[in-house]
């Protein structure tokens, strides 16, 4: 089953476009060379600069967009759309400043848009990376199912583990009591949480069995599987949590930059025409 | 002192009544009001302790229904569907607000013609007399007792009324009926229940109880023994247990302790009772019906007949004919309760002529329909629609989703099949079309179009579905006329009147379990199958292994291939889903082929394709096997094997999520629930995955929804493009819930949700939801936005194109790697 994506939607629709208006950014920018010399208030600069602008609102409704679920038509073209011609903005946008930096609001906005561009770009890499891993780690689980199972081998492994001498059945509590499963974003985007009580207790119960009395040995095998499973199924969990948090993680630059640039924007304008 | 008592009451109550009524229940206590509303001198004899026992013994909380819902009630007895308390309480209030002259606990044992009057007589020997007698005793009267020893203990009962009464008792239910099933059921949990059934399984029973059944014995809660025979019921002196039921078993005797045992075996046959009274029946079946005349008398002359013992069973109808037996004892002429509605149905048709005229026309012009008894056939005219197309006007297009059957009174209509706008067979009056969406649930096969102006009867497929379940005639009349009508869409074309009705004749209808198969690769060409219902897998062995070549469904035919070239079954042909066939002899289909060139070509086209079809299939997966593929079991046709397994192959139309592309964003979760009314109905991360593919848990619009088997309101409908939607009329009973195989329909209060506003859009905040203000839980299930223009809002929603839908006919396509039209090139959708 292989089916289109974000990338070649409609047989590279907007890719195409994207690139027909680099390519006509750029005649542009070389064939006509302003009296005024290459910046932003020369009337190539204005029309670069107006284009972009409005190019720029349009992005950002995309996020307004996608969840107007009461209007028409299909957001999937939107997306790559927002994609490649977001890509495309970077340069109209660099060919408007006439390659002009400094210190200021108008650069300001610059980087602005490069951070927002740039994130987005880290945002279609995890979209192409982690769903499929996503589903390689999950099957047909679900993240609530998984815990279920969790507790349900915490509490066994705990009565179980009652019955056994103190060592072990205090590596077990603690492994129940201390292992933690995605708090906090940092722990969510590693995906491990280090000296792992869980993974620690699977190690140590290895040990403990050799000098067993003989009515435990059954028991202890019982709770060596059950905690070797409960070790997996946490470890799955804290995989899924973390490509979710991946997945997710950098629109906390891209809506935040997205509205920063939007108003570095605006203050650009403003200053350009007014205080100019 | 009981002597002289009784004695002194004979003496102050009058022993001849102008007329006398058996039995409380809808229709006596109906026909009683009746004539205390007119003055009529009456009595009314119940020979249980209180009225409607049939009612009565219905379960604690059950809902009583009120059908037919197009009958009105012109009794002076209330009657509305309610909780089976609620009837009771109105009916006893009734009861005392007429001071009706009743009598219970008097059983009627004898009743006999006398020269002036007709004769009665109870169990203690007291005779009555009377002018007329109207016998309303139903069928439930005569519970069927356990004819064993100990089947008179006090713990052995024949009806349970409040299941909440017993706890943590072990109880034997005896009986593999509705009745028993549905006992069992309320008492799980709080009990220990086994059911005895001397059957060898379920199938009598409804599909929802079924279900249960088998869900309750999975979960532990029940359990049950098959072809056993209680034998004996004995006391126990000691123990836990009071009684002992010794059943016979398959594996020998069983020893049963319980508590106690709910026998529920049926209703002894009232007939024996009704011959000993004179009354004669036409035929000697025991179920057979009384002799009756249009007026309710018997052949006892004086003895009148209503309800259900007279063949009426619903408690509407019954009502009524209390109301009317009365009037006809009187001697007024009464219309029957529907007629006002029926002159409204003619209103625009035939509205000079009497309501009785037009339903004798009706049957004079259409034979079908002649099949059926008066009261059917006002009941079909009752729910059915009369239309009066114009020329030209079309009643359905090819391809349309509607499943009403038409029956022609007038004119004549145009058959549309391929897409030429040439009319392929004339329909005459008389006849009948839409049948073939009757019976196989799919799009319709052609388009029909008025030639002259017509007058057509259109009758909703639930309607049309009762009638042919109880009426012999015309289900083999509708069954041959479905035939004809597969091979004239399948195959024939070009073929002549003789040579399609000579095929029709001799085809064979054939059904099929899921799973079963039709024929086997290497068995010898026995003919051509043409499937009218279902759907099928076309398989064949590749390297000991069995591979999914093909997905056929309704409408087409397979088993062509071997026909054609002699040789043994190229594949294996298996039902994907509950599957009919009709199969046409393979020595009669070869001499049709020698006979008509153009249905030659046609096959031999479909021959070759499908044998290039396959070829191309099997190079496929035999190069993917090569490349170890086979490891990660992700060929196309192991992925239709999955999506049939999956039920797909009952479906019209399935979400499905490609995982490799889903972002989890669940934005089409929350479209949906955004867009209708605050609840989703989809689950994006539950559901199998094959390769990536998610089968979500979605509606899959089945071919015969198994929701809509039993919705008290009928609330469950499909619109013309196939959508399986819920209406407003739903009462929140829970039924389509628990009929859907598939757990796709949950009970939500839909609510519509605030949009939020352009801010929280963009940061996407969800805005806080409406409090619940009183709203009841309905059953809601995806409609596929059939009231949304721009189509499914989960797939218009997904912002990377994981969300998809798709019908069957397009898996190959999809799951080949292709896009739909080539699916449709694959020749699957077109004959």
């Amino acid at each position: 089953m292989q089916r289109g994506n974000i990338f070649d939607y409609k047989n590279y629709l907007y890719f195409k476009l994207a690139v027909i208006l680099i390519l006509l950014g750029f005649a542009a920018y070389l064939m006509f060379e302003p009296a005024v010399g290459y910046y932003g208030g020369s009337w190539l600069g204005y029309g670069l600069g107006t284009l972009s602008a409005i190019m720029v609102f349009w992005m950002a409704w995309y996020g307004i967009r996608k969840r107007r679920y009461r209007g028409s038509g299909a957001t999937q073209g939107w997306l790559s759309a927002h994609i490649y011609l977001g890509t495309a903005l970077t340069v109209l946008v660099t060919l408007h400043s006439g390659f002009h930096f400094g210190f200021n609001i108008h650069t300001l906005a610059y980087g602005m848009l490069l951070i927002v561009v740039i994130s987005g770009f880290f945002g279609n890499y995890t979209y192409m990376i982690y769903p499929r891993l996503m589903t390689e780690n999950m099957g047909e689980d679900n993240l609530d199912g998984l815990l279920l199972r969790i507790a349900e081998a915490d509490k066994l492994a705990r009565q179980i583990a009652l019955l056994m001498p103190d060592d072990i059945n205090n590596t077990v509590a603690r492994a129940c009591r201390e292992t933690s499963i995605g708090i906090g974003l940092l722990e969510q985007l590693r995906g491990f949480q280090s000296d792992c009580p869980s993974a620690m207790a699977v190690e140590q119960l290895a040990l403990m069995g050799h000098d067993l009395a003989v009515e435990h040995r059954k028991l202890y095998r019982d709770l060596y599987s059950i905690m070797v499973r409960r070790e997996t199924l946490v470890r799955r969990a804290r995989q899924d949590l973390m490509y979710r948090a991946r997945l997710g993680f950098w629109l906390y630059f891209h809506v935040p930059f997205s509205i920063a640039l939007l108003v570095a924007m605006v203050a650009h304008v403003v200053a350009v025409f007014f205080y100019w | 002192m009981t002597i002289t008592t009784k004695a002194a009451a004979a003496e102050i109550t009058p022993k001849h009544f102008n007329v006398i009524i058996i039995g409380a229940g809808p229709s006596g206590l109906s026909a009683a009001t009746h004539a205390a509303d007119l003055g009529v001198s009456y009595l009314l004899l119940e020979a249980a302790t209180a009225p409607a026992s049939t009612i009565r013994n219905y379960q604690r909380g059950k809902l009583v229904m009120s059908e037919p819902r197009s009958l009105p009630i012109r009794s002076s007895l209330p009657f509305t569907a309610s909780l089976r308390e609620t009837v009771l309480e109105t009916w006893e209030k009734t009861i005392a607000d007429y001071h009706l002259n009743v009598r219970y606990e008097a059983k009627v044992v004898d009743l006999h013609r006398t020269e002036t009057c007709l004769e009665i007589t109870l169990t203690d020997g007291e005779k009555l007399t009377a002018d007329h007698v109207v016998l309303a005793i139903g069928v439930q009267g005569n519970l069927r007792k356990l004819e064993i020893p100990g089947g008179d203990l006090p713990q052995v009962q024949y009806q349970l009324d409040d299941a909440q009464a017993y706890v943590d008792e072990t109880i034997v239910v005896i009986g593999g009926g509705d009745s028993g099933v549905e006992n069992a059921l309320a008492l799980t949990g709080r009990n220990q229940v086994m059911i005895l059934n001397r059957a060898e399984d379920f199938s009598n029973c409804k599909e929802s109880n079924l279900s249960q059944l088998t869900e309750a014995r999975k979960g532990g809660a029940l359990d049950w023994l098959l072809e056993t025979n209680p034998q004996a019921i004995e006391l126990n002196s000691k123990g836990e247990f009071p009684i002992t039921v010794f059943a016979n078993t398959p594996n020998g005797v069983e020893r049963i302790p319980c508590h106690r045992v709910i026998a529920r075996l049926g209703a002894l046959s009232s007939r024996p009772l009704l011959e000993s009274f004179g009354v004669g029946f036409p035929t000697a079946d025991l179920a057979a019906l009384p002799l009756l005349s249009t007026h309710y008398e018997s052949n006892v002359p004086g003895l009148y007949i209503v309800g259900a013992l007279a063949g009426y069973p619903l408690i509407k109808q019954g009502i009524n004919q209390g109301y009317e037996v009365i009037e006809y004892i009187l001697g007024n002429p009464v219309e029957p309760a529907d007629a006002a509605l029926l002159r409204e149905k003619f209103a625009s048709f035939c509205n000079d002529r009497g309501v009785d005229d037009v339903l004798e026309k009706i049957r004079n012009r259409v034979p079908l329909l002649a099949m059926l008894n008066s009261l059917q056939l006002r009941e079909l005219v009752l729910e059915s629609n009369i239309l009066l197309p114009a020329a030209g006007e079309i009643i359905f297009k090819r391809n349309d989703y509607s499943t009403t059957f038409f029956s022609i009174v007038e004119g004549e209509l145009d058959v549309l099949i391929d897409e030429d706008n040439v009319p392929d067979a004339v329909l005459k009056a008389g006849e009948f079309f839409g049948e073939m969406a009757l019976v196989s649930g799919r799009r319709r096969a052609g388009t029909v179009r008025a030639r002259t102006p017509c007058v057509l009867i259109e009758t909703p497929r639930r309607a049309m579905q009762k009638l042919i379940s109880s009426v012999q005639s015309m289900r083999r009349v509708l069954n041959e006329v479905a035939i004809k009508s597969v091979v004239h869409i399948c195959i024939g074309l070009s073929l002549s009147e003789e040579d399609l009705n000579d095929l029709a004749n001799n085809a064979t209808l054939k059904s099929y379990a899921a799973g079963e198969e039709l024929f086997h690769e290497g068995d010898e060409a026995d003919g051509l199958y043409l499937i009218q219902r279902g759907s099928v897998t076309v398989s064949h062995m590749i390297g000991g292994r069995e591979v999914v070549l093909l997905y056929v469904a309704a409408g087409h035919y397979v088993g062509e291939m071997s026909l054609i070239s002699g040789e043994p079954r190229y594949a294996t042909v298996r039902a994907a889903v509950a599957t009919e066939a009709v199969l046409i002899d393979a020595g009669r289909m070869r001499d049709i082929i020698a006979r008509n060139p153009e249905i030659r070509g046609e096959l031999d086209a479909r021959y070759l394709q499908h044998l290039q079809e396959q070829e191309n299939r099997q190079q496929q997966e035999a190069s993917l096997e090569s490349n170890g593929a086979l490891g990660q079991q992700s060929t196309p046709s192991n992925l239709i094997s999955f999506l049939i397994q999956q039920g797909v192959g009952e479906a019209t139309d399935v979400l499905l999520i490609d995982e490799s592309i889903c972002v989890r964003c669940n934005h089409c979760e929350q479209a949906c629930a955004d867009t209708h009314g605050g609840a989703t109905r989809l689950d994006r991360d539950t559901g199998p995955i094959f390769a990536n593919i998610r089968v979500p848990t979605s509606c899959r619009h089945c071919e015969h929804p198994h929701c809509m088997k039993d919705c008290p309101p009928d609330a469950i409908h499909r619109a013309p493009h196939g959508e399986v939607y819920i209406d407003d009329s739903c009462i929140g009973c829970g039924n389509c819930q628990q009929n859907c195989p598939y757990d796709v329909i949950q009970m939500a209060v839909v609510q519509d949700q605030p949009e939020p506003s352009l801010w929280q859009m963009l940061l996407g905040i969800q805005p806080k939801a409406l409090p619940n203000i009183g709203g009841t839980k309905v059953a809601v299930k995806c409609d596929m936005c059939k009231d949304i223009a721009d189509g499914p809002v989960c797939v218009r929603a997904c912002p990377v194109g994981a969300a998809l839908r798709v019908n069957p006919e397009e898996l190959l396509g999809y799951a080949g790697g292709g896009t739909s039209t080539e699916a449709n090139l694959h020749g699957l959708t077109s004959h």
